[in-house]
């Protein structure tokens, strides 16, 4: 059998970045941070999953909706090289990591890709502090507790500091999720049903933190979800369905 | 943040997990290394006070409980021999042998031995004067360094004898005071737990009991001399007879009339001659044992080797040789050391699979954690030695409290030496073993972490994510 996936793409905008030059815009320069051509992928090497080419500009927001075994996961994991695909690129900041060896796709993603995950797992056996210190640091970037401090309050945790990860709410741990996502100030934000846990207050918050944050460090921000809530908050939207 | 560091707060977030693994890792480590502690403490002690002796003749009986009387004054003594029958080995002209020296042991002070013999005893170990100087006459005692600590004798303080080496306040002579002339400086030689004097000090203690009034225990006394012979003098005597102490002294008093050798006078009189040419003129009385240093051109000379079968054969008293005595001790001891080290072994091994099994489930726990450090850009490899870091850890602390428990118990069982045979063992030693042992802790540390490390390092990132 095979799966074919159906985009539809919404509200299709580009970010436009207008250069300033004789009191008046001159050109229209886009650029392109998220990729993908002809993505397959397979769990067991019969049945492929086709999606749909992504074509992200720098800092745009998109909102990527399926339901459940609609793929969605697969493609974020592909998204962030977590999964290689059988077929196909994937092009984040004019690299195809999909041609990464596997060393230097750690380091890549370390450096350039935030991801949320759904449920916030943290090193537990670390406090938040030591939890986005070590992110600096696998990643290989340079510690910088002032950074850290900085998202955290931003994300009103600044208090859960010193605190071990066990110890927070479950919003709390969201957001010191999304402050891991956002330490080595990457150029792709990649969000996994990040609302699915949170009721409506938690969940627009949230979405509205991410997107703040992704704006103020001009990521583009992706997230993958099957939460109805997000469908007016977010405007441009690709939909996965599952045939 | 190191991997070391990652590694520690792993270990110390659920320190409840791994306490079982450690404790176990702990107590083997700590047997072994206290088995090495004793093992070379012990040989150290007997090897240090071999002091070149090639034999020791005494009357016939236990060879090893010859040896360890007379040189480590650890048993009681086998019996005693007279002088005639050792005569020819006091002899100054005799090919063989270099030093011949006499012991008379049976007496005792506060649990310190009371030994006469001759000036030769502390050439033997090399032993020099603390302070004072070495006995003159008779009645006068050198003592060792622990002696005088632990029994609070200085130079000039007096004391009477014990019969016997127990500490029980009982059986004391109310004749013959010494006096402490001497103090040997500590040497760790056996010479620190005596109190050394002449030969003749220890008869005149014996034979004053002539002049005591102890009446009421004639009668018994006598009649047990009949039977018993004139087997006399020493504390052994005691220790075979319990019961009665007063007999020694009276059967001695018997067999002074009857000799007629005039020797009481001879002791009692002080003269300044205790060689063993002075030993020599009265050949009734009767000595613990003779210890011999061969010349040093003779030792490994076919007499020499014979001499020990010949005097065994031909004579009426038994020599034994320390090197032989003392190589079976080490063999019977190897036995009891080889089945502790095996048993300490097995309780390494199932503490090295109680880490593995620790570790394995602690992984199982902690998957998530790991594909999230793996997101953040840990390589696989950084993921196997952080688990590498971890068991290493555990052995390194296990290792820690291991050493630190057999020194503990070094310290707790040197106590009791020291109590009971007044020899000083120390806790503070550390053996080149105990370091091999941290390279033998640090293997097992390593194979216990291996498989789940080369687990870690398999971690598949996006199916762990997935199975939320």
């Amino acid at each position: 059998m095979r799966l074919y996936c159906n985009a539809v793409f919404q509200n299709r905008s580009k970010k436009q970045i207008n250069l300033v030059g004789f009191g008046k815009p001159i050109y229209k320069l886009t650029f392109t941070m998220l990729q993908t051509k002809n993505l397959k992928f397979s769990y067991d090497g019969k049945n492929f999953i086709d999606f749909p080419d992504i074509n992200c500009q720098k800092g745009e927001e998109w909102l990527l909706l399926g339901q459940s075994g609609s793929g969605k996961t697969t493609l974020l994991h592909l998204l962030g090289g977590l999964r290689k695909p059988k077929h196909g690129e994937v092009i984040i900041d004019g690299k195809d990591i999909t041609s990464l060896s596997s060393t230097s796709l750690d380091a890549f993603r370390g450096q350039k890709i935030g991801i949320v995950f759904q449920k916030p797992y943290f090193v537990r056996a670390l406090t938040v502090e030591e939890n986005l210190l070590l992110a600096q640091q696998l990643a290989g970037v340079d510690e910088d507790i002032n950074h850290i401090i900085y998202l955290l309050n931003k994300l009103n945790v600044g208090h859960k500091l010193k605190s071990k990860t066990d110890n927070l709410s479950e919003g709390e741990k969201q957001r010191v999720a999304i402050a891991r996502a956002l330490v080595n100030r990457p150029a792709v934000i990649l969000a996994d049903e990040p609302t699915s846990a949170l009721d409506d207050k938690n969940c627009q918050e949230v979405i509205e933190l991410l997107e703040k944050q992704a704006k103020e460090a001009n990521a583009t921000l992706l997230i993958v979800t099957h939460d109805g809530r997000l469908k007016d908050l977010v405007k441009n939207q690709i939909q996965l369905a599952a045939l | 943040m190191s991997t070391l560091k990652l590694a520690w707060k792993n270990l110390t977030n659920k320190p409840l997990t791994m306490l079982l693994s450690l404790v176990l890792f702990a107590l083997g480590v700590g047997m072994i290394s206290l088995i090495f502690l004793i093992e070379k403490q012990v040989q150290d002690k007997f090897d240090k006070n071999l002091a070149d002796i090639s034999l020791v003749i005494g009357s016939k009986g236990s060879p090893l409980q010859t040896v360890l009387c007379n040189m480590y004054h650890v048993d009681d003594p086998t019996g005693n021999v007279a002088i005639k029958d050792v005569k020819p080995f006091l002899n100054p002209k005799h090919p063989l042998i270099e030093k011949a020296v006499p012991l008379s042991l049976g007496d005792s002070y506060k649990g310190f031995r009371i030994v006469g013999t001759t000036l030769e005893y502390p050439e033997l170990y090399n032993v020099k004067i603390g302070s004072g100087k070495l006995w003159g006459k008779n009645l006068e005692a050198t003592i060792g360094a622990d002696v005088a600590r632990i029994a609070e004798l200085q130079i000039g303080s007096t004391f009477y004898s014990t019969h016997g080496f127990l500490n029980d306040g009982m059986n004391g002579h109310d004749h013959g005071q010494f006096t402490v002339v001497g103090i040997f400086e500590k040497s760790n030689s056996v010479i620190d737990q005596l109190i050394l004097s002449t030969t003749q000090s220890i008869w005149e203690v014996h034979n004053h009991a002539e002049g005591t009034p102890q009446e009421e225990h004639s009668e018994e006394e006598h009649n047990h001399d009949d039977h018993e012979g004139h087997d006399n003098e020493e504390g052994h005597d005691h220790s075979d007879h319990e019961g009665h102490e007063g007999h020694d002294h009276g059967s001695h008093e018997g067999h002074n009339h009857s000799q007629e050798e005039g020797l009481p006078q001879q002791a009692s009189a002080p003269q300044m001659d205790f060689s063993n040419q002075a030993l020599l003129q009265s050949p009734e009385e009767e000595i613990t044992s003779l210890l011999i240093k061969f010349k040093e051109s003779n030792r490994k000379s076919f007499q020499a080797l014979n001499m020990l079968k010949g005097i065994n054969e031909n004579t009426e008293v038994m020599a034994s040789s320390p090197a032989i005595e003392l190589n079976k001790l080490y063999d019977n001891m190897s036995l009891g050391e080889s089945f502790l080290r095996n048993l300490a072994m097995i309780i390494v091994f199932v503490s090295g699979l109680s880490i593995f099994i620790s570790l394995f489930n602690s992984l199982r726990d902690r998957k998530y954690e790991l594909a999230l450090m793996r997101v953040m850009g840990a390589s696989p490899t950084k993921l196997f030695f952080l688990i590498i870091v971890e068991g290493l850890l555990l052995a390194v602390i296990g290792y820690i409290i291991g050493i630190a428990l057999s020194h503990v118990g070094m310290s707790i069982f040197g106590g009791q030496m020291q109590d009971k045979y007044h020899y000083s063992f120390t806790a503070s030693q550390f053996l080149i073993e105990e370091f091999y042992l941290l390279g033998g802790a640090l293997f097992i540390g390593f194979l216990a972490a291996v498989i789940p490390a080369i687990q870690a390092f398999r971690t598949d990132i996006s199916q762990t994510l997935s199975e939320s």
